[in-house]
């Protein structure tokens, strides 16, 4: 053999562990001296199957690991759609389906496991299905869609999981499981039996100890093939589940099954490679098997005779071969099998040994029935080292606590303080030692976040970036998060989150002291909590709290000093001191009538017309002292003000949905007009919009908005947090297939959540972010109530409805706001006449002398970034 | 003395026409000034022409306190410009000019440009 030949590698399998072990290999620089060929089975590359529940939100390619289909490495080959059948170790080749052969030099298996379908007779019946791929998901989509109940057999992790999908698909769900209690693997009797009343409080059903006995077809197969076809296989589809020892059966159109996992061995069995006792290809601490050429690793592989069913485990397996087969002496010793998941909204985690099956240990146990609460701790019997433990319903001291297992630090005088109710999850005073891994998806001690904000990193989101610690199951967010501040403060840095130099308070907090107060006026805010007299930071901040809170107007005298540059004249400024007017249109709907009006008025008093990017109209060019005569005109022909000035509503742009698309499945139109009118006028930290869409196909680019709603079968899709602007983003799924009354309930709570806690120009998007758990902890508030807020954010919205007046029409009543709008308090009879226009394309457009405003001319010295987004300034 | 100095002020409204900690803006000799008021009812005036946005808009910014220094923000871009002395807080090369004022029996008047 020459000696520059390159060598081959053939992958078997593209799940997540040979996508890593792939991406290993380049980064490492095997495919320097290899080649690397890859045979998946399933239609498409590897993707995110620990993200596969939310298939049914994001779609194949927002979890698609390789979206383009191919590696950017030329020297790396990916086959999809393309199954191994055997391997002759011998000649060291492998066989597709299809009869091809190839030659390797080292073969990696990474056949994953497959799920285990006992062998209940019924099994094989039409929707019956396995969790596993997202065909499986397809699949079950499609069969919920005219299901009425279903049942998932088995009760632990993924089970659950699946449960969660069916229970969204909006099918009536059951989960039966074998064991005495849910999650047996993961959690204890006390914390199973706080799970299931979690579950239950959802509307799910859960039948623990009863074994399946078989699967019932409908009523359908038993007349036309009498129970059994000739091969003695059972036809159509599932009708009920019999129970062992139980007479009636349970009624349902379908079933998954989710009893658990079995590595995918059978070409290594076939091969004749050892396996492991209980499955998988056995391996040594480099993860080679019983032949010098073949290796495992993922779920298929079983090192020392133990295989796994995480995908951390798998990461390192891949790591450790793609090491080897440069001549590494890396090895797998063993992984934490460690989990936090959030199962139906209820937090769930285990840890070390969570059953305390250490000799002597002691357990230390809080539970909480009202709140659905229960931790367990297990303790070494001298009370100085932390085991393992359990949480349920509460596992925000996870991050704390897996690493203090993993570390083996000594625990604190109190160790009960670490799972009473009032821990944060912080953990206090506790320090963790620098080598305590915090991140166990990524690897990530204390010490490498610390590193990594002496190389600059000024935020736990930049952390992240560079570390990727929290970025996978992101269980370890907080404690992170919490490490970067504690460690800023070592340093004597401070995050300063004080509202400007007049104000030591966040928003937030101001807003609670506002509303405990009972304050009316700024200037009692001040007194009480500021220092000076205020600035265009602060003032229009309280002015927004002020509007939220009382809903008063925002002309009215004692607080019209306050307000902004637009806020104050109810109107757009321009660049040439003049104003733009906008008129509401609801939901973009208008009459001939309606255009006829807007037309007229910009005739008259000479103004520019534009369509908006929101739906409407605008009209430029109106001076100060008209801006009265102009609503005038518009209130009379029932215009209200569209707020376009305001830090608050502006449209809710619609589609023209099921009226008259052909595609259309909702009246997205009405719901828009309805929506628009109900949250009109209600001031927020910053500008909200949102959008109704009539189907998916999303017309209304609903999804851009801080609200979108999208039209179901069954009712609407609730999305939060999109964007667009500077930083665009994606509205996430609040809630699925709601009725117009839920959806209402969701968004009267999340906008007024919103309205409370965020920061001073912070949009729904970055709000969500930088709250600890981000929108899971918005879904828990909005929709699970945790906080037991939810009336009480309702009734603020009630008091905002009910309290509603247009401030355009208000003012026109009132001379003392009217006086304002003057050009010169000394000579109101001449119009500016800094004000001049120039005409383009047969309108008016402002005649500013020295060109663009922002570009500050050379001689004043002016340092004005040109073309920056200018944050603060906003409208 | 007096004399002259009284007839180069020219009344431009009542005190209560200007609340507290907000602008106005008057003709003065065919030029826009900016009239504001403090909460301790001292008066000021300034060119009303924001000299980056060039545009006559200082008069509708928000007044506030930076450190002890009363300013104005322009409603435009926001830049601070202090009441007593027109300079911009964030850069003392550009400043707009200031006027001499009075409040004489509840009337403000305002006088000629300062140099
Ligand atoms: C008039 C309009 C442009 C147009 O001719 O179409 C417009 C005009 C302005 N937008 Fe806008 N935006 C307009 C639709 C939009 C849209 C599109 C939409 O709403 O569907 C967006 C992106 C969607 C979004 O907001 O997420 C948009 C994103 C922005 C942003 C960036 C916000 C962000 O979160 O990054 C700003 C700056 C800000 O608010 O901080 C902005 C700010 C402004 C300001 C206030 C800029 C300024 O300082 O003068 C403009 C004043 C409006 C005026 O004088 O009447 N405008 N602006 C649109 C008015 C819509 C309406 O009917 O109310
Ligand atoms: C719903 C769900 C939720 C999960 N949640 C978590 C979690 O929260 N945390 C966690 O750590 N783990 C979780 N897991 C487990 C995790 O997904 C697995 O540990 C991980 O995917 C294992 O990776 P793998 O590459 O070994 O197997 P896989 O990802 O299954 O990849 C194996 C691939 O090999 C292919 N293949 C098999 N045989 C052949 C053949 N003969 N020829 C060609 N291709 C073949 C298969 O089609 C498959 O694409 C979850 C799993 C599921 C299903
Ligand atoms: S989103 Fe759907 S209903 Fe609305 S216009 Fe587009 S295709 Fe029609
Ligand atoms: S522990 Fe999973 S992302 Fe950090």
């Amino acid at each position: 053999m020459s000696p520059h030949l390159r060598k081959k590698v053939v992958v078997v399998g593209h799940g997540m562990v040979g996508h890593r072990f792939v991406t290993a290999a380049i980064e490492r620089g095997l495919t320097e001296t290899h080649d690397i060929v890859v045979f998946g089975e399933e239609p498409r590359p590897a993707y995110d199957r620990v993200a596969l529940t939310s298939f049914f939100e994001v779609g194949a390619e927002a979890l698609s690991f390789l979206p383009s289909g191919a590696y950017e490495d030329p020297r790396v080959t990916l086959r999809t759609g393309t199954t191994v059948v055997e391997i002759d170790a011998a000649a060291q080749t492998v066989m597709l389906a299809d009869g091809e052969e190839m030659a390797y030099d080292e073969l990696v298996l990474a056949t994953g496991a497959a799920p285990f379908v006992p062998p209940v007779p019924g099994a094989e019946l039409g929707n019956v299905f396995v969790y596993r791929t997202i065909e499986d998901l397809e699949a079950i989509r499609e069969a919920a869609k005219t299901a009425k109940a279903g049942a998932v057999i088995g009760g632990g992790l993924l089970g659950l999981e699946a449960a969660n999908a069916l229970h969204q698909l909006g099918v009536e769900t059951h989960v039966v499981e074998l064991a005495p209690r849910l999650m047996a693997v993961q959690v204890d009797d006390a914390g199973g039996a706080t799970l299931k009343r979690h579950i239950e409080k959802l509307g799910l059903t859960v039948h623990t100890g009863v074994m399946t006995e078989s699967i019932s077809p409908d009523a359908l197969a038993d007349i036309s093939v009498v129970d059994e076809d000739e091969s003695g296989v059972l036809d159509g589809n599932v009708s009920a589940l019999k129970f062992k020892d139980v007479e009636e059966p349970l009624a349902v159109d379908m079933v998954v099954f989710s009893a658990g996992i079995r590595p995918r061995d059978a070409l290594a069995r076939a091969a004749g490679l050892d396996l492991a006792e209980r499955g998988g290809v056995l391996v040594d601490e480099q993860c080679r098997s019983s032949d010098p050429h073949v290796w495992a690793i993922g779920e298929c592989a079983a090192p020392g005779g133990k295989m796994y069913g995480l995908v951390a485990p798998g990461y390192d397996m891949a790591e450790v071969v793609a090491d080897a087969l440069l001549g590494g002496a890396g090895t797998f010793t063993g992984a934490d099998m460690s989990t936090k998941l959030k199962l139906l909204g209820v937090d769930v985690a285990s840890f070390g040994d969570a059953h305390g099956t250490t000799d002597e240990c002691l357990e230390l146990t809080y539970s909480d029935a009202v709140t659905g609460v229960y931790k367990k701790l297990v303790i070494s019997e001298d009370g100085t080292r932390l085991l393992g433990g359990v949480l349920v319903g509460d596992a925000s001291a996870y991050g704390l606590l897996r690493p203090m297992v993993a570390s083996g630090m000594a625990l604190p005088e109190n160790p009960e303080e670490l799972i009473l109710p009032q821990s944060t999850g912080g953990g206090g005073g506790i320090q963790l030692p620098p080598e305590a891994q915090i991140c166990s998806c990524n690897n990530v001690t204390r010490g490498d976040i610390e590193a990594a904000v002496d190389n600059g990193c000024e935020s736990a989101a930049e952390v992240t970036k560079t570390t990727k610690a929290g970025s996978t199951c992101g269980s370890c967010k907080v404690q992170v998060k919490k490490i970067v501040e504690d460690y800023f403060t070592a340093q004597g840095k401070t995050v300063d989150t004080s509202l400007c130099e007049h104000f030591s308070m966040t928003r937030a907090e101001l807003f609670d002291v506002v509303l405990i107060h009972g304050y009316k006026t700024f200037d009692q805010i001040i007194e009480a909590h500021g220092t000076g007299r205020g600035c265009d930071l602060c003032k229009p901040a309280v002015a927004s709290i002020l509007a939220s809170q009382l809903n008063g107007h925002v002309l009215a005298k004692e607080n019209r000093k306050l307000q902004d540059t637009n806020d104050a004249y109810l109107a757009n400024l321009q660049k040439n001191g003049s104003y733009s007017v906008v008129p509401r249109i609801p939901g973009g709907e208008i009459t001939p009538e309606g255009l006829i009006v807007i037309g007229e008025v910009a005739k008259e008093f000479g103004l520019y017309t534009k369509i908006t990017g929101g739906q409407r109209i605008d009209m430029f060019g109106a001076r100060m002292e008209d801006l009265p005569a102009i609503w005038k005109r518009l209130v009379d022909a029932g215009f209200e003000s569209g707020h376009a000035y305001g830090k608050s509503l502006r449209t809710v742009k619609s589609c023209v949905g099921s009226t008259w698309c052909r595609y259309g499945v909702q009246d997205s139109v009405g719901l828009a007009i309805m929506l628009e009118t109900r949250y009109r006028g209600l001031r927020s930290p910053h500008k909200l919009k949102g959008g109704v869409s009539g189907c998916a196909r999303e017309c209304a680019e609903a999804r851009g908005k801080d609200f979108g709603v999208i039209a179901t079968e069954k009712g609407w899709n609730l999305y939060v947090g999109g964007n667009g602007g500077a930083i665009p983003a994606h509205a996430q799924l609040l809630a699925g297939d709601l009725t117009t009354e839920e959806l209402v309930r969701y968004l009267d709570r999340f906008l007024m959540y919103y309205v409370r806690t965020a920061d001073r120009l912070q949009r729904t998007s970055t709000w969500i972010d930088s709250l600890d758990g981000g929108l899971d902890r918005v879904r828990e508030v909005v929709v699970d109530d945790v906080l037991g807020l939810g009336t009480e954010l309702e009734a603020a919205m009630a008091r905002h409805t009910e309290t509603y007046f247009d401030e355009w029409k208000a003012t026109l009543e009132d001379p003392e706001k009217l006086r304002r709008f003057v050009s010169f308090v000394n000579a109101p009879e001449i119009p500016d006449p800094n004000i001049s226009f120039g005409s383009t394309r047969g309108q008016i457009v402002p005649d500013v002398a020295d060109g663009p405003a922002v570009v500050g001319p050379v001689g004043l010295g002016a340092t004005i970034p040109v073309g920056a987004p200018n944050l603060e300034e906003s409208r | 003395m007096t004399q002259t100095q009284t007839q180069t002020y020219i009344s431009v409204c009542r005190l209560d026409d200007i609340d507290p900690e907000t602008g106005i803006a008057a003709l003065v000799r065919g030029e826009a000034v900016a009239v504001f008021r403090t909460l301790d009812d001292r008066v000021f005036a300034l060119s009303n022409f924001d000299p980056y946005g060039h545009a006559s808009v200082l008069a509708r910014g928000i007044v506030g306190t930076r450190g002890e220094v009363p300013f104005v923000a322009s409603p435009l871009l926001k830049q601070p410009f202090a009441l007593e002395t027109g300079l911009c807080l964030d850069d003392p090369s550009v400043s707009v000019p200031t006027y001499e004022v009075e409040v004489v029996d509840g009337e403000v008047r305002i006088g000629a440009q300062r140099a």
